[in-house]
């Protein structure tokens, strides 16, 4: 070993510490990038996290901003009643200063605006952080900290647009049930309605009698995304194209003759039979998904490769948080290689233990209209400042290929079917070409057998402009009383707009 | 209209804070001392108008006259350190002063913030330690000789360790502190020091690879004292320290490559063997799964970051307090929150800055053992910087060690004041040698002799290797006015491309 002192090896130490300078420097600037990165590119998605106490000091400084629907409507607004000082701008001893959160549309977007005046749900909690911060005319700012007066927050302005939310609304009727449209070659989500539902403007005072009320269905409940029902025939779609998967060039030779039922052959307790006993007759896929014939999809069910189906679920975002800001359940689907007959029969036609919220259904109609590619919803369009400066853009949504072009293709085929030959017949004079699938998820409820009415699907058939899923609670059948609501929501988006 | 004030002045400091780390760094790019004067002049006068402006907002929100008085202490005691250190010191590194003032300034505004009662003890431990720095050089030059003591600071180190192990307090999971009549200290902070003035020691007059085990050994038996006392913070700042002494001293790129992989080896055992290292991945990994406890300290830090930005909310506008014991391992989350990300990023450039200027020290130094001192010291500080600094932003997992100078507690300052009065001492020797030399050649030159000065070895004895790889070639004056050491050291600052 050479000697520590030695000129030689005192230069090669000197050289290995300056190694060490540059070594210490870059993990240092990368550290610093990552900084810069968290703050200038990660940050925005998490500031108006309930947890960060934060938001509230902003409270004091600014008034919240409002909450603006693409067409141009106030969805929320604080109003400031301030008569602390005299016209005349003399103090006035007994005034007082009042900030009040006001919800114009009141019931009809409760669960999808939300509230901030109890906790804060929906987009009043996932814009939180811009409608806190002020990037009004600094001069006025600057003004207002003298005066000590609050500035105005931001406004956002949201894809949700209030003509179509008021018509999904009111086309529910007196039922419970969920309406979803969204853009699908965008995301932006267009109207997000459910019912039952409750007046924002007075949820601090009806709190305890909302939450206490046993015999309520759950108004807070957003049921677009956060409600999880039986999907009935429109499971079909999935099955459909798993089918389509397992035999992509002879899928046409499929053949049934449906005689009203379908009984497995080894057993003859597993039995479906069609919707009120109707007979199809001699069917293709293509037919059998038109009509809904459960005769027909149930042999499909005792047909398919049941570790493929469980992959094309994967695929198709069952069991996993769906793409969306704001909270949602998740879908349930459970097929395993254990799975019998009866319980593939049943899957098949949605009646098994698969459930899915309107959110998911819409994802799916929208990604066939999208040739594949589901655009991820968006809510979120836009910040302004209280002038109507635009301060923020939010940036295109992701997206994803769900399916191939040609399974979209094939799939929106059947699904325009259903509205020319099959049971969207409700559609079939509309000016524009729809395309869809309707189903009938019979449930019990308290002991008694329910109808769930679903319609999902899409309008124009060439050139999507909306996708849409409702789901009626306690209706007829999908087609009677699910898809007027989805012609009334294409009708105005279509035509009347 | 204090609002108003409290925005004017956030951006005031904003511009200062990036000046002073601008002057920072152009002093590394300056070779000769007594030209950067002028630059560290007003390094000082930017640290005490931020002190001044912010301790000015303080005031405003509290309006206790508690603050304008403890202001003016404050101030006298900067002003008094700096004078004392110069004038005593000749030869002092002024960047390394200024930088241990600046931090200062920082966590005391920042402490004065959070918690008025602890800044003041903070302040008190200050005051305490900067006499005990002052006269650290003193000593080292002239009364110890530190090498020939590397066996005792061994043992010291052993034993102190020792005791926490036995009789220690357990905090967050591991045993830190030792209590000696309602007195807490956290001994690792101490038995950082002696470790690296023991196993430096111990590496300068390593001649075989036994002496290097040996030396491992006892390296080794620290760690693992560390490690029982699950302590993995210190653990590992030292484990890293001793590395690269070992790697510096021998220049064998073997032992980096071992220790490396031994590295990696202690990581996954500590992972399958700790539940609180697992806890601290889990939080690093995915905090936002657990808000309410495993990540609730990170996500708070973080929430804190973000929502302050670049720019940062302003003294007295945001919640740093919602972090818990934000005053210790969090402290760069509360100035980031309220002084802006630019300025918590110009707090770990400055950092950088030290410890570049720890390392070209080491490069100045001629003796090996002053060598390995500084380098030991200046990784073991950027080592607890980098873990500290990462662990708040969730770059690494959260490792709880503090920032040194800016953090609460009363051993952590104690031993960065100690750190860098012992690196002031190394420069201040190798200075006054230096001009021992000049003087010498001086006079051999007024007595006509010739200039040459004596070396240990002939010049040729590197013969066979490529002298350009080099730094410092030029030991070989022709001329004696071209400052012999001193000269050369700082072209490898010029080298690093400032």
């Amino acid at each position: 070993m050479s000697n520590k002192n030695s000129r030689l090896h005192m230069r090669k130490s000197n050289k290995n510490i300056i190694g060490c300078i540059y070594f210490f420097a870059f993990l240092f600037l990368a550290m610093i990038g990552y900084m810069v990165y968290f703050i200038g590119w990660r940050s925005d998605d998490l500031m108006g996290n309930s947890y960060n106490p934060r938001m509230e000091v902003f409270n004091n400084r600014f008034v919240r901003g409002a909450i603006i629907s693409s067409d141009g409507q106030v969805l929320a607004r604080t109003e400031v009643t301030d008569t602390r000082k005299n016209k005349d701008g003399s103090d006035n001893p007994d005034g007082t200063y009042t900030e009040t959160r006001q919800y114009p549309f009141g019931r009809v977007f409760a669960q999808s605006v939300g509230y901030s005046t109890k906790g804060k749900t929906g987009i009043e909690a996932l814009a939180n952080f811009y409608l806190m911060e002020s990037n009004s005319n600094p001069v006025i700012q600057v003004a207002n900290e003298i005066t000590e007066k609050k500035s105005l927050g931001d406004n956002v302005i949201v894809s949700l647009d209030a003509g179509l939310q008021q018509v999904a609304y009111e086309a529910l009727g007196e039922h419970n049930g969920a309406v979803i449209a969204v853009n699908p070659k965008t995301g932006e989500v267009l109207a997000m309605a459910s019912k039952p539902s409750f007046d924002p403007n007075t949820i601090v005072t009806d709190w305890d009698s909302i939450v206490n009320d046993s015999s309520s269905a759950g108004p807070l409940l957003n049921r677009c995304t956060q409600g999880l029902y039986a999907p009935g025939s429109t499971f079909k779609i999935v099955m459909a194209l798993e089918y389509i998967r397992e035999h992509p060039d002879d899928y046409q030779n499929f053949a049934f003759n449906c005689d009203g039922k379908y009984r497995d052959p080894a057993d003859d307790d597993y039995v479906v039979h069609c919707y009120s006993g109707e007979v199809h007759g001699a069917e293709d896929l293509h037919t059998a998904f038109a009509y809904s014939c459960n005769s027909a999809f149930a042999k499909i069910g005792t047909l398919v490769d049941k570790k493929k189906l469980m992959e094309t679920a994967d695929q198709l975002l069952f069991n996993q948080e769906l793409p969306i800001d704001i909270s949602s359940s998740k879908s349930r689907f459970t097929v395993t290689e254990d799975s019998g007959i009866w319980t593939m029969m049943q899957t098949a036609i949605g009646q098994g233990e698969t459930m899915m919220s309107p959110l998911h259904e819409v994802i799916l109609a929208s990604a066939i209209a999208n040739k594949g590619v589901l655009v991820e919803p968006k809510l979120l369009k836009q910040v302004q400042s209280s002038e109507g400066n635009v301060i923020k853009v939010f940036e295109d949504s992701a997206e994803k290929q769900l399916l191939t072009e040609k399974e979209a293709s094939l799939l929106g085929s059947f699904m325009r079917s259903v509205v020319t030959d099959g049971t969207a017949s409700k559609l079939r004079d509309a000016e524009y070409a729809a395309a869809g699938k309707t189903g009938s998820a019979e449930v019990s409820k308290n002991g008694e057998t329910i109808t769930n009415a679903w319609f999902t699907g899409f309008a124009p058939y060439d050139g999507p402009e909306i996708a849409v899923c409702v789901v009626v609670e306690e209706g007829e059948t999908g087609g009677r009383t699910a898809v007027p609501v989805a012609r009334a929501v294409f009708d105005y988006w279509l035509n009347e707009r | 209209m204090i609002n108003l004030y409290i925005t004017a002045t956030k951006y005031i400091q904003l511009l200062l804070i990036v000046l002073y780390t601008y002057c920072n760094f152009r002093f590394l790019s300056i070779p000769d001392q007594d030209d950067a004067n002028p630059l560290c002049d007003w390094q000082l006068r930017i640290i005490l108008l931020v002190h001044f402006l912010m301790n000015l907002t303080i005031y405003l929100k509290t309006g206790s006259v508690e603050v304008i008085v403890f202001y003016g202490i404050q101030l006298i005691f900067f002003l008094a350190y700096t004078f004392l250190s110069t004038y005593l010191y000749r030869n002092i590194n002024r960047l390394l002063l200024n930088n241990t003032v600046f931090f200062l300034a920082y966590g005391m505004i920042i402490l004065e913030r959070l918690d008025m009662s602890k800044a003041i003890k903070q302040f008190a431990i200050i005051v305490g330690s900067a006499v005990i720095s002052l006269a650290v050089p003193y000593i080292i030059d002239r009364v110890w000789d530190l090498v020939r003591w590397r066996y005792i600071f061994a043992a010291i180190g052993i034993i102190l360790q020792g005791i926490v192990l036995i009789i220690g307090a357990t905090s967050y999971g591991a045993k830190m502190s030792i209590s000696i009549a309602g007195f807490t200290f956290q001994a690792s902070e101490i038995v950082k020091i002696t470790f690296v003035l023991a196993t430096a020691g111990m590496l300068s007059y390593a001649e075989d690879f036994k002496d290097i085990c040996v030396t491992s050994l006892v390296a080794a038996v620290h760690m693992l004292i560390l490690v029982l006392c699950k302590d993995l913070g210190a653990a590992l700042i030292f484990f890293i320290a001793y590395l690269v002494m070992l790697f510096i001293s021998t220049n064998n790129f073997m032992y980096l490559f071992l220790g490396n992989v031994s590295m990696c080896l202690a990581a996954v055992f500590s992972y399958f063997s700790f539940s609180h290292v697992r806890t601290r991945v889990f939080a690093w990994m995915d905090p936002w799964a657990d808000m309410d406890n495993k990540g609730y300290q990170i996500t708070q830090s973080l929430f804190a970051i973000g929502t302050g930005g670049f720019v940062g909310l302003g003294l007295y506008q945001g919640l740093p307090n919602k972090i818990p014991i934000v005053e210790k391992d969090f402290i760069i989350s509360a100035i980031s929150e309220e002084m802006g990300a630019l300025t918590a990023i110009c707090i770990v450039l400055v950092c950088l800055g030290c410890f570049m200027q720890m390392m070209l020290i080491a490069t100045y130094m001629e003796s090996a053992f002053y060598k390995y001192v500084s380098v030991g010291l200046a990784i073991e500080y950027i080592v607890q910087v980098f873990l500290t600094i990462g662990g708040s932003i969730k770059f690494i997992p959260s490792t709880g060690v503090t920032l040194p100078f800016v953090s609460y507690g009363g051993s952590s300052l104690v031993s960065a004041f100690i750190v860098f009065a012992i690196i002031q001492a190394l420069y201040i020797i190798q200075g006054n040698e230096d001009e021992a030399d000049e003087i010498e050649v001086l006079e051999r030159r007024a007595a006509g002799r010739p200039d040459r000065l004596s070396y240990d070895e002939p010049l040729n004895e590197d013969s066979g290797y490529d002298d350009t790889d080099y730094i410092d070639s030029d030991y070989d004056m022709e001329d004696i006015e071209d400052d012999p050491h001193y000269k050369s050291e700082k072209v490898s600052a010029e080298d690093l491309g400032f």
